[in-house]
């Protein structure tokens, strides 16, 4: 059975004074197996953070349905550990009280929050930014603290909204690698939405692209790349010849985005 | 010098800060000592810090002072206590908001003086009245202060603790709350300057103590330098309150703080 089914799940945003309405995700089918590390590409505003968004619970669809290990998402929950864009490391805690959030609404015992705490510090390297506050760290700290806080909740499914979007691109790369890593030693089940072709090559088992608004699955495109990786393989004829295949895809779907938007 | 936004070093910052209050006791001085208002309208500096020292050692002031403070203290207490709260309810759940946000809105309007014969009917002239004053002009500034602060909570941290398995109260106290009680802070201390304002009133009208009763009974007397020494003590209070709840949001909240 599939760890995460989504069916023919869509979602149409009511029209905003008397407009028509948005259909911002076209019905969509998925399914996500045990450990699977799904990339969701598509052009900026094609419904994939929308898709994610329902799966995290935050939003509801219009027809179709999450099944997760069968059972069906209604709200969000601590199941599903999401990592989004923005920074939302809450900043009147510190970095180890970040992490431990989630395990605190749970009452897991202090000296066990601490035990998972240490290990996911020292896991996205934060060691000695423990008692730090969110606005004393950079955005990739901020980022690798929000990996940790989900992460620390030992959810069924992580999901990942373009989190390292707003990154420099060296930050960026480090990022990925981190995050491949914790993937390969933990064996989570991931979905990751992106816009960076080479992130969503790098990083997946699959990629799946999405055409622009309104958004459906176009193909489900399966990486097939040795693991464990490392960033020398962005350069390999493989990497290359996955890189040449999606890149059509996604331009005809970025022009026929700028098109609408005329 | 004049840079728009340009920060100004301490020492600078320091010194600009007393120029002022030179410039202010030179010019008072120089509208008294130079005559160009009689002594009967504005006593002169040195009259009116003696008059101060009169008041502290012959009429017992310092009671005055103590009472005032007493009362401004607990009548702003009593609101907040009931205030805040009720105030993160409606921040945080839109139908409470909906049932109390308009009447409160309008109650907020009412002044707080215009009370004053009513409450003395009501509760003479004793401190029941004064706290009452306090209370009145204080409770609904804060409610819909705090309101509006908590319901421009991140709405993308609300979201975030959802994922991390947040139900409602977990939400409130654990997510609004704290992002909320600096602003909520601030809000405190700036009411707390209006309470101020509410007892120097409450006072003026049928009053047997406290600062403001001094300056009525001063009045009689036409002893201007009294007054002007009871008004700049509440000034002086109000300056090292402020200080105080300063201090006190900033070892608080040190990750307000942070640049």
């Amino acid at each position: 059975m599939s760890k995460l089914r989504i069916e023919n799940v869509s979602r149409v945003f009511p029209g905003v004074r008397g407009g028509e309405p948005t259909r911002a995700l076209e019905p969509t089918n998925l399914s996500v197996e045990d450990n699977d590390f799904i990339t969701i590409l598509g052009p900026s505003g094609c419904g994939k953070s929308t898709l994610l968004r329902i799966v995290a619970g935050l939003d509801q669809p219009t027809t179709g349905s999450v099944l997760l290990d069968g059972e069906a998402v209604r709200d969000p929950g601590p199941d599903r550990g999401m990592v989004f864009q923005s920074y939302t490391l809450f900043p009147w805690l510190t970095v180890r009280e970040n992490i431990c959030f989630g395990l605190r609404e749970k009452n897991v015992p202090d000296k066990q929050q601490a035990e998972i705490a240490a290990h996911f510090i020292n896991q996205v390297g934060l060691k000695g930014f423990e008692n730090h506050f969110p606005k004393q760290l950079s955005g990739g700290m901020q980022q690798r603290t929000a990996l940790a806080r989900a992460l620390a909740n030992d959810p069924k499914i992580m999901l990942l909204d373009e989190p390292f979007g707003a990154l420099d691109n060296q930050t960026r790369a480090l990022m990925q690698e981190l995050l491949l890593g914790i993937w390969e030693q933990h064996k989570k089940t991931v979905l990751f939405v992106t816009h960076d072709i080479d992130e969503a090559i790098f990083m997946a088992n699959r990629v799946l692209v999405m055409t622009a608004r309104p958004g459906k699955v176009k193909c489900d495109i399966a990486i097939d790349l040795p693991h464990p990786r490392h960033y020398t393989m962005k350069t390999t004829p493989e990497f290359a010849a996955y890189k040449a295949r999606l890149t059509e895809e996604i331009r005809v779907e970025a022009i026929r985005s700028a098109q609408a938007e005329h | 010098m004049f840079d728009p936004l340009k920060p100004v070093s301490p020492g600078r910052r320091t010194a600009l800060g007393i120029l002022f209050f030179v410039v202010f006791f030179a010019a008072w001085g120089v509208v008294t000592y130079g005559g160009i208002v009689p002594p009967l309208f504005l006593a002169d500096p040195v009259k009116a810090a003696r008059a101060g020292i009169e008041l502290f050692t012959k009429y017992n002031f310092i009671g005055d002072v103590g009472i005032t403070i007493w009362r401004v203290v607990g009548g702003f207490l009593i609101a907040a206590v009931f205030a805040v709260p009720l105030g993160i309810l409606m921040g945080a759940f839109k139908s409470i908001e909906a049932f109390f946000e308009p009447f409160i809105s309008f109650a907020r309007y009412l002044p707080a003086s215009a009370f004053i014969p009513l409450l003395i009917l009501w509760a003479g002239v004793g401190e029941a009245q004064k706290l009452s004053v306090i209370i009145i002009g204080s409770f609904f500034q804060i409610v819909l202060m705090v309101a509006v602060i908590v319901g421009g909570s991140r709405i993308d941290l609300v979201e975030a603790s959802k994922t991390l398995g947040a139900k409602r109260a977990g939400i409130v106290l654990r997510v609004l709350l704290p992002g909320a009680a600096p602003q909520i802070a601030e809000t405190l201390r700036l009411v707390l300057g209006w309470a101020w304002t509410y007892v120097i009133v409450a006072e003026l009208i049928g009053a047997q103590s406290g600062i403001g009763h001094m300056i009525m009974d001063s009045q009689r007397l036409l002893d201007t330098g009294q007054m002007i020494f009871g008004i700049f003590v509440i000034g002086v209070i109000g300056l090292v309150s402020d200080f105080l709840f300063k201090q006190a949001n900033a070892r608080l909240y040190p990750w307000y703080f942070i640049k």
